[in-house]
This record gives structure tokens, C-alpha cells and sequence, in this order.
């Protein structure tokens, strides 16, 4: 069964967001997405620097079975980007949330925080 | 629900992800799928076939009834055990099947695929309709489970539970070769690009062999490592590579046509007479194999761009996968014979692609240059 960790906040299209005590947000995708595409084979990243929209494409991940869109959860700046990825990228299979995180962001607008999903509305949403 | 094959508890006791697959719920991976088609290019997996469509043919008319059905020819079974793969063609020369047609000491056994099995059973008995019912008869075998078990170890961990004359009489089988045993009717055939065996048995039979293959360390193995085997082993999938639109000649199955003797007139064979022609004056497509080594997963689909004398052109990918045993993926694309400079729309960027023989892996190494 999918894990959805409590403390995490998290999109409809399988996204998760970290509030971090310093006001950043770390993003990943859930286990209930690393589930369905099963085993990662490639990872593109977005570049650091990068300014995004929330709903942005920001990322492609590739499965043995399908590519998907990574989307961004919120507005902000790209801060860092989780370059082991490139060379492991079945650590999302491994570690959704946590070696697995893709990027920490700036968050533009800390209002779009709150349109987020908590875990219990992800989880059903899941179902 | 679909319909379950006699291994479905088995499946669920191992962890497998059940999929619809044609009518059938299927494993399509227990835990990984590149773990999966590890072990049988490392060591030995297991996979449940048993949603395949077993039909056996017998009579004494039914060598003269496949010579006529198949583009393959039967005659070529010299011995009782021996395999052949075959295209079952429309009159069109449009592949309506593709299948393995076995020599039994009781007539001939075909295994054709599950989602074509209700066209299929029409054709043969539409076509069967001029032969005496009483010199060819026609019979499903919906009770019977096939176990297919790949990999450099597998023949011998199979040998392992086996009396030790059928091991031994096992152990000597060639390629495409079979034998019967008590109930059940084992072969040298298979669908990995590995050495192995397809075990053909009473589908109550079926969990208490899948039992004792898995005590040996024999790996499950689901429908998703499945196909990424064979097509590093070149091999065509029915709805991908081929259908009834698509010449055998345009899906590189030149090898598996009969055209000797001439006197043999099976169904389809003057339409291919045709497409030889065509194939000989450059106008029919190949199918060929391409790979990508940079980042990214040819899909099927996806769109080629290329060049012929003719100026530009576009070809497409019948099967495409990230290739586990090359760690870069790898696809089957058909394409217009002259092509050259290939570029795949990889999501909207033009990215080379280069050309090899569609064979890439076999026996665990690569095999194109």
C-alpha cells in the first residue's frame, strides 16, 4: 500500500511539497506515483535558477513502462536540484520522500500553499 | 474481473500488480520489472503463459490442412517434438496471426495469441470447412496452464525436478525441439533471447510445478519484463509489428514463409508473390531496429522523420523500451526501405536515432554493433 506521509502537503498530479523551517518547500513525487510508473530509468531535471509557475512542467520522469510530467506545486525560484538523481534515479522507487526529492524552490506567493491537498485528501483521492 | 488462469492464487501470494490484459488478469511484475528480466538474462525466471491459446489439430488430413493454412510449412516437422513459428495470413497477405505450431505423436498442437484467440478459431474453422470433419478435427484446449521458464540456468534447474530420464532426455533437446511426458509436453521454445523451456500441462498440474520452480530460486516473472525480453531479442509482438494490415515481408518475417515447394498453395501466398515484388523494387517498408544512446525512452508511436530518394519522409515506432541489459533504450520502427538520417520527435525534439539489425540482445549480450 501507498505510504502519504502526514507532514507533507501534496498535488493532484502526484506531486509533494515540504514546508521547510527556513521557508523554502522541497518537492517530490509521492510513493503512490513512483508505485504506478514502476522502475525510474531517466530524470530531467529543472535547471537551478529557474523561476516557475505553479503547474509549470518542470520535470520529466521516465519509467521502464511510460514518461510523465512533473509539475510544480507552487510559484518560485528553483534554489536546488537533486543531481544524484541523474545517475540513480531509482532512488524515487526507493525513497519517494526522501533521497528521492527532486528540488527545493523559493516560494513566490505563500497563499498557493494553502490550495494544497493534506494527506488525507491526497490519500482519497488516490483511491 | 477477467478470467483467471490456474497460477492466478499463486500470482497473488508472490506480490504481483494484476492487470487486464485481454480479457485475462495478469501479473504484469511482482516486484520490478528490470529485476525481473535480470534474472532471466543472469540466472532463471518463470513466467505464467497460460492465458495463450493451445488448439490442437489432428486427423490424418490435418498436415494437408496446416500446409494449407500456414504461410510456414508443416512438412518441415520431420519428427515428432519439433516447433515451427509461423504467420497465419489472410488472402490479403495481412498477418492474422502470428503462432508456434508443435508435431505431437497424436497430430499437431498450435499456441496462438489470447487476444486474437475468437478470430482465430473462426478463421481456422471457416478454413477447415472444406476438409472431411471427420479427417480434421479442430479442439481448444482451455484446461491446459503453460509455465515458460528462461534464463543460463534455467534448463537445468527444470532438469533438477524432473525423473531423471525425462531430465536426461530434457537436457539433450535442441532448439525448437520437444518431447511428450506422462501429461505433460515440454519444448526448447520461447520468447526471451535465452535458452529455456515451454512447459505445456493439465492446468490443475500447473500450481504445484510453479511451487517447486520458485523452491529451486526460479524468479517469477510478469508480462512488463516480458516484452521488455523480447524486443531486445528482436522479437515481433502481434497489434505492434504485425496485424492484418501489415505484410509478413514488411515485419521481417521472410525467414518463416515457406516458398518451397512452389506446388504448396497456402492462403495468402499469391498476395506475398505480390509484395515481393514490391519488396524487390524498393516500395515495401522494413522494419528495423534503432537505438538511443543518450537519455530518453523510444516509445511506441512516436513519429520518425527520415529521407529517401523521394525527399522526406516519416516512419514509426512499433515497440520501444528503455533496455535493462543495455541501460539505453531500444526499439523496433518501420520505415520506408531507402530511409537514411532517422530523427525521432522524442516529445517534440528532433533526436537522432542510430540504425542496427533489430536483434540486440541475445543470450545476455549484446549482439549489434
Amino acid at each position: 500500500m501507498s505510504n502519504f506521509p502526514e507532514d507533507l502537503k501534496y498535488t493532484a498530479t502526484h506531486e509533494w511539497v515540504r514546508l521547510e523551517d527556513d521557508g523554502t518547500v522541497t518537492i517530490g513525487i509521492t510513493d503512490h506515483a513512483q508505485e504506478l510508473l514502476g522502475d525510474i530509468v531517466f530524470i530531467e531535471l529543472p535547471e537551478e535558477g529557474k523561476v516557475v509557475a505553479a503547474r509549470d512542467e518542470i520535470s520529466v520522469v521516465e519509467s521502464v513502462k511510460a514518461a510523465s510530467d512533473i509539475y510544480a506545486p507552487v510559484s518560485g525560484e528553483v534554489i536546488a536540484v537533486n543531481e544524484d538523481l541523474v545517475d540513480a534515479p531509482e532512488t524515487v522507487n526507493s525513497s519517494p520522500y526522501e533521497d528521492g526529492w527532486f528540488c527545493r524552490v523559493l516560494p513566490a506567493d505563500e497563499a498557493e500553499l494553502l490550495e494544497l491537498l493534506d494527506a488525507e485528501a491526497y490519500a482519497n483521492l488516490c483511491e | 474481473m477477467g478470467q483467471k488462469t490456474p497460477l492466478y492464487q499463486q500470482h497473488l501470494d508472490a506480490g504481483a500488480r494484476m492487470v487486464e490484459f485481454s480479457g485475462w488478469d495478469m501479473p504484469i511484475q511482482y516486484q520490478s520489472v528490470i529485476e525481473e528480466h535480470q534474472a532471466v538474462r543472469q540466472h532463471a525466471g518463470v513466467f505464467d503463459v497460460s492465458h495463450m491459446t493451445v488448439i490442437d489439430v489432428q486427423g490424418p488430413a490435418s498436415t494437408e490442412f496446416l500446409r494449407y493454412l500456414l504461410a510456414n510449412d508443416v512438412a518441415r516437422l520431420d519428427e515428432t517434438g519439433r516447433a515451427l513459428y509461423s504467420a497465419m495470413l489472410n488472402t490479403d497477405g495481412g498477418v492474422i496471426d502470428d503462432l508456434i505450431v508443435y508435431r505431437m505423436s497424436t497430430g499437431y498442437r498450435l499456441v496462438v495469441n489470447c487476444a486474437t484467440r475468437e478470430k482465430d478459431l473462426a478463421w481456422i474453422r471457416q478454413q477447415a470447412g472444406d476438409f472431411d470433419p471427420k479427417d480434421t478435427t479442430i479442439n481448444e484446449r482451455p484446461e491446459l496452464a503453460i509455465l515458460a521458464i528462461h534464463g543460463p540456468d534455467a534448463i537445468q534447474l527444470v532438469c533438477s525436478c524432473l525423473p531423471s530420464d525425462v531430465a536426461a532426455a530434457v537436457a539433450k533437446l535442441g532448439n525448437f525441439r520437444g518431447l511428450e511426458s506422462g501429461t505433460r509436453f515440454i519444448a526448447r521454445t520461447g520468447y526471451t533471447g535465452e535458452k529455456g523451456l515451454e512447459i505445456i500441462l493439465p492446468g490443475d498440474e500447473a500450481p504445484a510445478l510453479w511451487q517447486q520452480l520458485l523452491a529451486l530460486g526460479i524468479k517469477p516473472v510478469g508480462l512488463g519484463a516480458r516484452d521488455t525480453l523480447r524486443l531486445e531479442a528482436g522479437m515481433n509482438l502481434y497489434g505492434h509489428e504485425m496485424d492484418e494490415s501489415i505484410s509478413p515481408l514488411a515485419a521481417n518475417m521472410e525467414q518463416t514463409i515457406a516458398w518451397e515447394p512452389q506446388s504448396r498453395d497456402f492462403i495468402g501466398r499469391q498476395a506475398i508473390s505480390r509484395h515481393r515484388q514490391e519488396q524487390l523494387a524498393g516500395k515495401m517498408p522494413i522494419l528495423t531496429g534503432l537505438v538511443l544512446e543518450t537519455r530518453g525512452v523510444l516509445r511506441e508511436g512516436m513519429t520518425i522523420h527520415c529521407h529517401t530518394a523521394q525527399g522526406p519522409t516519416q516512419g514509426i515506432i512499433t515497440s520501444g523500451t528503455f533496455s535493462p541489459t543495455l541501460k539505453h533504450s531500444i526499439a523496433l520502427a518501420r520505415i520506408p526501405a531507402d530511409a537514411q538520417d532517422c530523427q525521432v520527435d522524442l516529445r517534440g525534439k528532433l533526436t537522432p536515432v542510430r540504425r542496427v539489425t533489430p536483434n540486440f540482445v541475445r543470450f545476455g549480450k549484446k549482439v549489434f554493433e
